[in-house]
């Protein structure tokens, strides 16, 4: 190769590399230095030695946290959410994704235009308010796993994938050994759509463990919130966690203790999806993909 | 009668799919069309007694009320300079990173670096909160640490209305940065590699080859996108900025969903923050019609 070029090449590759790179720190920074700082010791927390690496070691902060009835509470409570919804929420979805992914389905056309209506207008947030508190799911164990039932954008996804990679002629064949629509579904159309299914799973059990605006809304009831809501209180809030006394001795230990154990909480609240998330990244992936062929 | 016969075929033909069906339809019906049936109480004077349909009518009263409110143009204000900021650094970001995640020319390197930069979107936005409240605290947060050890003096951020613009921009751009380009690498992926080869053969630089073929190859998708975050233009998410909002940087952060949420549920004035709602709607209806016959005109491509 011409040596002009090939310099030219090289200097592209490094300036883009660097580009990366730095995009790469910037997006890493500030996770290390919550999970450093929260494993610190506190004083150095406070007086701003922690940097980038943890200085110190101490696991205070996580104890406090697990001996805190609302936060031990809050995670109960979205693990139930985010469990039940998400099972709810797929099922129902793979069920009407497979229905339109269906072309003789009759009325397809209107069925779709009465879904997709409603990624574009909506009654907003104080009438759906009113609708709900009418209907009596106001402040209930079920109510923020029966709002948000489906996602629109997720049954296009659905239908996109089910109409898209499975092949018509095995339907055919089904239906001509004499199965049902609900037995092509469940034994055929299901076991081939597990790609589809990591999706939604993947997309509503996040939607679910990091939403807190219908649980703001809706719930009253303290043992009903989610972790969400008592994050908000202590991390955004700044209110004071409510431990029991022998967690921590003193009013000043508590005060010092303040900064690592939010840090320590930022940690036990995001941990379950940055360690699945690795795991999982190509399915979400997968899933911005299906969706932008067809929006 | 043949068409009825052929309806009823229909809808023999179809049953079990209809089933499938009643979930998800009968979840819109009540949590979708249920309340947009009921903004009808932006007209009228809604009292919980009589429901939707039969609360006395008043006309444009809430409007008019609205736009003769002393909060009329500072929520408008807020929340156009809010979303234009947004639109203009955090759209552009994404596409870059995208272009040069394309160029990256060692495989393990560019998977890294995707990793990285998709990983925030997984945090909720109530830790991103509470981490920017910890980081940007004058005391102990880690920006006014960085700040006084190249001689600053600490800022107490929170705590000044200027910087709440600054800090809602940069933290959206941490989120979601790497999410959203996401979208762009699919439709770098879909350039047709013989142009690329057509170009290096004429003797274009990767650099040209950026310019004068990845990036009109994802001119549509970019303006598919341009064209809805138009459409949402007035509709700012509601979650952040009412995590942000303190009572020193209102004067900035009341935007027009906070506003609502207050106003109409905490308040109770329904039928006010109702047609506040519509009045929302109407613009963003109206902004996404403008800019997509735009766009139709200009580059032919377009949402409808």
């Amino acid at each position: 190769m011409n040596k002009k070029v090939y310099r030219s090449e090289k200097l592209f590759n490094g300036i883009v590399n660097v580009i990366l790179g730095i995009c790469g720190l910037l997006a890493l920074y500030p996770l290390i230095f919550v999970v450093s700082a929260s494993i610190s010791d506190p004083t150095a927390v406070n007086s701003g030695k922690v940097v980038l690496w943890p200085v110190g070691f101490n696991i205070k902060g996580y104890k406090a946290i697990l001996k805190s009835k609302w936060i031990t509470t809050g995670y109960r409570n979205s693990l139930f959410y985010t469990v039940a919804g998400t099972a709810i929420n797929v099922s129902a979805t793979l069920m009407a994704g497979y229905a339109l992914s269906r072309k003789d389905l009759y009325g397809r056309k209107l069925i779709t235009l009465f879904m997709m209506f409603t990624m574009w207008f909506s009654g907003g947030i104080i009438t759906t308010y009113l609708v709900v508190n009418k209907i009596g799911l106001y402040n209930k164990w079920y109510t923020l796993i029966v709002m948000g039932l489906i996602s629109v954008y997720n049954v296009i996804i659905t239908r996109s994938f089910m109409s898209g990679s499975i092949p018509l002629e095995l339907q055919e064949a089904a239906r001509i050994d004499g199965c049902s629509d609900f037995q092509i579904f469940g034994r055929l159309i299901l076991p081939l759509s597990k790609p589809v299914i990591a999706i939604l799973c993947l997309y509503y059990g996040l939607g679910h463990w990091n939403s807190y605006f219908n649980a703001l809304i809706y719930l009253k009831d303290k043992n009903l919130q989610p972790l969400q809501i008592f994050l908000r209180e202590i991390l955004v809030q700044n209110e004071a966690v409510n431990m029991s006394s022998d967690a921590l001795d003193t009013m000043i230990e508590r005060a010092m203790m303040a900064q690592t154990m939010k840090y320590s909480l930022i940690v036990v609240a995001s941990l379950p999806m940055l360690i699945i998330y690795p795991f999982l990244q190509k399915f979400f992936v997968k899933g911005v993909m299906i969706g932008s062929v067809k929006g | 009668m043949q068409k009825q016969n052929k309806f009823l075929r229909g809808i023999r033909h179809s049953w079990q799919l209809y089933v499938l069906l009643i979930p998800a339809l009968a979840y819109l019906l009540i949590f979708h069309y249920a309340p947009l049936y009921g903004i009808q109480i932006a007209f009228r004077d809604y009292n919980p007694g009589l429901g939707f349909t039969k609360s006395p009518f008043v006309g444009l009263k809430h409007f008019a009320y609205f736009m003769r409110s002393p909060q009329f143009v500072t929520l408008i204000r807020n929340t156009i300079i809010l979303n234009v900021l947004r639109l203009a650094f955090c759209f552009p970001i994404p596409i870059f990173l995208a272009l040069a995640l394309n160029e990256a020319s060692n495989a393990r390197f560019q998977k890294l670096v995707q990793n990285l930069t998709y990983a925030p979107h997984f945090i909720s936005t109530v830790v991103l909160c509470g981490m920017i409240v910890s980081f940007t605290s004058p005391t102990t947060g880690i920006i006014n640490t960085f700040i006084q050890a190249f001689g600053g003096k600490p800022i107490d951020f929170m705590g000044q209305e200027g910087w709440f613009r600054p800090i809602y921009i940069l933290s959206d751009m941490w989120k979601d940065t790497g999410w959203s380009s996401i979208i762009y690498l699919a439709a770098l992926a879909g350039t047709d590699p013989s142009l690329h080869e057509a170009a290096q053969i004429d003797g274009a630089s990767r650099f040209q080859r950026i310019l004068y073929i990845n990036i009109p190859g994802i001119a549509s998708t970019i303006i598919i996108l341009l064209i809805m975050e138009f459409g949402k233009m007035m509709s700012l998410g509601f979650e952040k900025v009412y995590l942000l909002q303190n009572s020193l940087n209102l004067p900035v952060s009341e935007v027009i969903s906070t506003y609502v949420y207050k106003t109409g549920l905490l308040g109770a004035k329904f039928s006010y923050t109702t047609a506040i709602d519509v009045f929302n709607s109407v613009i963003n209806c109206t902004l996404l019609l403008i800019v997509n016959k735009i766009s139709s005109k200009v580059s032919e491509t377009s949402l409808f």
